[in-house]
């Protein structure tokens, strides 16, 4: 097991045989602000992943990472090394768009295509050359992303004629549509009412049966509620003015809610700063 | 923890100081100065416009009468049923009954009351289609570039500073560039004061004007929507095509419109390319001589006649509807995007 040795706080001890991603001593750049840095991560498969911590300490920012959505930023670099099964996504032989199927993303602000229903999950499939039944697998992601009662007969309507709530189920189902390994969620509920977030947290554990998840969220009951490990990030200041974040502690949920080795965490946690 | 106390309520702190004075009267009184100020800007503009309309309607409209069938006779174009549907050539007049327009399809003429805008406007419209098939696809592809394929460096920021600029270089700029670049240099292949030499300097002369617009549409689509379709795997040319365009598609073609509406108008880079003003016959060609509307407005306006006056009045009502209907087709295809959209 991956042991920091100047990360002493990053307890990594328990046991995952076989990460799905990891992500090894992976610094983000932005032009030459350090923005993350030192991050060791190991994602377990088939598990729901929570990242939490203050704004600004880099959760996100790693989120990206495992995707490669960062090569879209102009001015951002990722030092390090990040696995996936073994192999490294930023190798030049890994094809950030096939990566991109493979590992799938659902945003903060839901954002369905302008398009239908229907057209919203059928894109991604299409693009990346499906060659099965189109309409079993748009009734198949709406199932799974338990939208398809709500929305069986409007399929040919636009994806924003839904709520809210439904439009990010939209959305995850869009994701799951193309049958990613991994799914990773940028804080899919906080443009949400707590009904809708209720609805997509029951969806998540579903979903794990087949996905890995990792999931960003502000919000520590949802994160109890629904992760099987947590990673806690916190920033702290640079000489330079800025802030840099990193990454405190790392375990099983369980005991960074009720036990956590370090002590940003056991405040932040219980509500003390953040 | 400690419960926190309320502060002790100090006596010289009830009486609330008033330190507003509202003055809503005459807040109210400076709203309807502006709204009546701003009234007043839409009624001038409006009033000048009417005033021409209407003065441009009076003296041009009896110069215009209505189709009538009658033989193909004399040397006046005429419209048939069968091919060759458009009779201009003496060679092509068989006696066969036809349709005939008098002023809108007959050829200048030197006597007034003969006189007609027939090729002006048949090369105007070949113009304008020549102009959209060219500058459009020129414009969008480098706004499309510009905007979501160049990384923002000096370089690209100093092309667009240009091209801002280029949209309001003067109009005989365009037309000395055109003689010198297609009537001169590129003779051999535009056959100098031709069709295409008109519509390649107007579609220069738009360009600017199109590019601009299209960067702003696709600036205004929203980031996430970009992303949603990277994070589906998707290319970024497949993410333009299918996402981003339809939703930047109203955006360009206003853009488009207010180009081709200034390209419609224009008559000084015409005249520097030296498209003639009299001519009695149609295109048959790219690399045929042509005249336009406005050019042939120009020269019956500047005929001592008043006559010909009267023709260059109808001239402007014909041009004015050209117009109108490029203008009807333009809103027509942005309305059906945007109800794609929603």
């Amino acid at each position: 097991m991956l042991q920091d040795p100047s990360q002493p706080n990053a307890n990594n001890s328990h046991q995952m045989p076989e990460p799905a991603l990891r992500a090894e001593n992976v610094s983000v750049y932005y032009g030459s602000n350090l923005a993350v840095r030192d991050v060791f991560l190991d994602i377990p498969k088939h598990k729901v992943i929570a990242f939490i911590g203050p704004s600004g300490c880099g959760k996100s920012t790693i989120l990206r990472c495992f995707n490669r959505m960062n090569d879209l930023v102009d001015s951002a670099r990722v030092k390090g090394r990040i696995t996936f099964h073994g192999e490294d996504i930023y190798a030049a032989k890994i094809d950030p768009v096939e990566l991109r199927r493979r590992i799938g993303m659902v945003f903060q602000k839901p954002n369905p295509f302008p398009k239908s229903i229907y057209e919203n999950i059928a894109f991604g499939a299409r693009i990346n050359g499906y060659r099965g039944n189109m309409d079993d697998l748009v009734e198949q992601s709406l199932r799974a992303a338990a939208l398809w009662d709500e929305v069986k007969d409007m399929l040919k309507k636009s994806g924003l004629a839904l709520s809210g709530g439904q439009q990010q189920r939209l959305c995850i189902a869009r994701a799951i549509a193309i049958q990613p390994e991994v799914i990773l969620m940028d804080e899919p509920c906080s443009a949400l009412d707590p009904i809708s977030t209720l609805r997509i947290e029951e969806l998540l554990q579903e979903l794990k049966e087949q996905y890995t998840i990792i999931i960003v969220t502000h919000n520590m009951q949802q994160a109890s509620r629904v992760s099987d490990f947590t990673a806690f990030y916190n920033a702290e200041a640079t000489d330079r003015g800025g802030k840099v974040g990193y990454l405190v502690e790392y375990d099983r949920t369980e005991k960074i809610f009720q036990n956590p080795a370090n002590e940003k965490t056991q405040e932040y946690v219980s509500g003390r700063f953040g | 923890m400690t419960r926190p106390v309320a502060p002790p309520v100090q006596e010289d702190s009830i009486e609330p100081a008033n330190n507003f004075e509202p003055n809503i009267s005459r807040r109210y009184l400076i709203d309807k100065i502006f709204v009546s100020l701003t009234w007043l800007a839409v009624a001038i503009s409006t009033a000048v416009l009417a005033a021409l309309l209407i003065d441009v309607l009076i003296d041009g409209l009896p110069r215009f009468s209505w189709p009538f069938i009658g033989t193909d006779v004399k040397d006046a174009p005429c419209l048939r049923l069968t091919p060759p549907f458009l009779v201009t050539h003496p060679s092509e007049f068989t006696g066969a009954a036809c349709l005939k327009w008098p002023f809108i399809m007959d050829f200048p003429s030197r006597r007034p009351e003969e006189a007609g805008l027939l090729s002006a406007l048949i090369g105007t419209v070949y113009v304008m289609l020549l102009i959209a098939a060219i500058a459009f696809p020129v414009g969008v592809g480098a706004g499309i570039f510009l905007e979501e394929f160049a990384t923002d460096n000096w370089w690209t920021r100093a092309i667009e500073i240009n091209i801002s600029n280029l949209a309001g270089v003067p109009s005989i700029i365009y037309g000395l560039l055109g003689l010198a670049a297609f009537v001169r240099f590129m003779a051999p292949v535009t056959g100098g004061r031709s069709l295409i030499t008109g519509a390649l300097t107007l579609s220069l002369l738009i360009l600017p004007v199109i590019i601009v617009a299209t960067r702003e549409a696709l600036r205004a689509v929203p980031d996430s929507l970009r992303q949603a379709g990277f994070a589906l795997g998707a290319t970024r040319w497949q993410v333009i095509w299918s996402h981003v365009l339809p939703v930047a598609m109203p955006g360009i073609l206003t853009g488009t419109i207010l180009g081709l509406s200034r390209a419609i108008g224009e008559t000084a880079p015409l005249i520097t390319i030296g498209a003639l003003t009299f001519i009695s016959f149609l295109p048959d060609s790219l690399q045929s001589p042509f005249t336009v509307l406005p050019i042939q407005i120009y020269n019956w306006v500047s005929r001592p006649q008043p006559a010909f006056h009267v023709n260059a009045a109808a001239g402007i009502i014909v041009l004015m509807v050209v117009l109108l209907f490029m203008n009807a087709t333009a809103i027509f295809l942005r309305n059906k995007f945007q109800q794609k959209i929603r």
